[in-house]
């Protein structure tokens, strides 16, 4: 994944649940429409993306893992 | 964008636990509801009210616990309770689980209950257990809410979901 959000969030090294608060957090700055990249290195944090975007109606753009390490791409829709 | 809140869901906690271990997955539950949208309330009762005390002094320990396996040297290792109950040894365990959440990039409580504060999760204190145990509500952080029982149902009643921890 090479596409830049408007806000960006490197939540690398933290633990379950603490990207996804501080992802609602970074999320506040993001105009209506605008995206989130977000980066992790919690395995579990696929899963948990997934399901925060389905729960709060933001769109999980996309997702990539290369080398430990998960990007996301939100786009702020909820 | 104004949010339509007519479908959002709430969520009540019964917090009864407040050792290291267990204040971790009320506060998890709940600022992560709060940053789902959930609107969330925690009732703080017996054990668990100290966790809204200012200053936090969380303790785990092995003793009657063999669940509790720590990992060490490539392996997972716990604690006879003989050696459990010795002095030192609870300060000890609880150092050594508080390195490990460092460690791992796990948020401590403090943090979690800082995010919960934050995320507006609401809190009511044990009015019962404060008279009980002799707690002040001086002694509690900022924000809280003090009640019972009812106080609790009444969250509970309009609640889609209700944990007791």
């Amino acid at each position: 994944m090479t596409q830049a959000g408007d806000q960006e969030l490197d939540a690398k090294g933290l633990n379950c649940p603490l990207p996804i608060l501080k992802a609602k957090k970074a999320l506040k700055e993001v105009p209506d429409g605008g995206t989130l990249h977000v980066l992790a290195t919690d395995p579990g944090a696929v899963a948990d993306f997934e399901a925060f975007c389905r729960a709060t109606g933001n769109e999980l753009v996309e997702h990539d893992e290369a080398g430990g390490v998960y990007e996301f791409l939100i786009r702020k829709t909820g | 964008m104004s949010k339509d809140l007519s479908n959002a869901k709430s969520m009540s906690i019964i917090v009864t636990k407040g050792t290291l271990d267990w204040a971790y997955p009320p506060f998890i539950l709940a600022t992560t509801a709060a940053a789902m949208d959930v609107k969330t309330t925690m009732f703080f009762t017996f054990y668990g009210l100290p966790l809204l005390l200012k200053k936090l002094d969380l303790k785990v320990s092995t003793l009657g616990n063999p669940a509790m396996k720590m990992p060490m040297m490539g392996m997972h290792m716990s604690m006879p309770n003989l050696a459990a109950m010795m002095p030192g040894a609870t300060a000890a365990t609880s150092v050594m689980m508080k390195n490990l959440t460092k460690k791992k990039g796990v948020a401590s409580i403090d943090e979690l209950r800082e995010a919960a504060v934050e995320s507006e999760v609401e809190m009511i204190g044990c009015q019962m257990t404060m008279d009980l145990f002799e707690y002040e509500q001086k002694d509690m952080i900022d924000g809280i809410k003090i009640g019972g029982a009812a106080t609790y149902m009444e969250n509970a009643i309009n609640s889609d979901i209700n944990l007791f921890i």
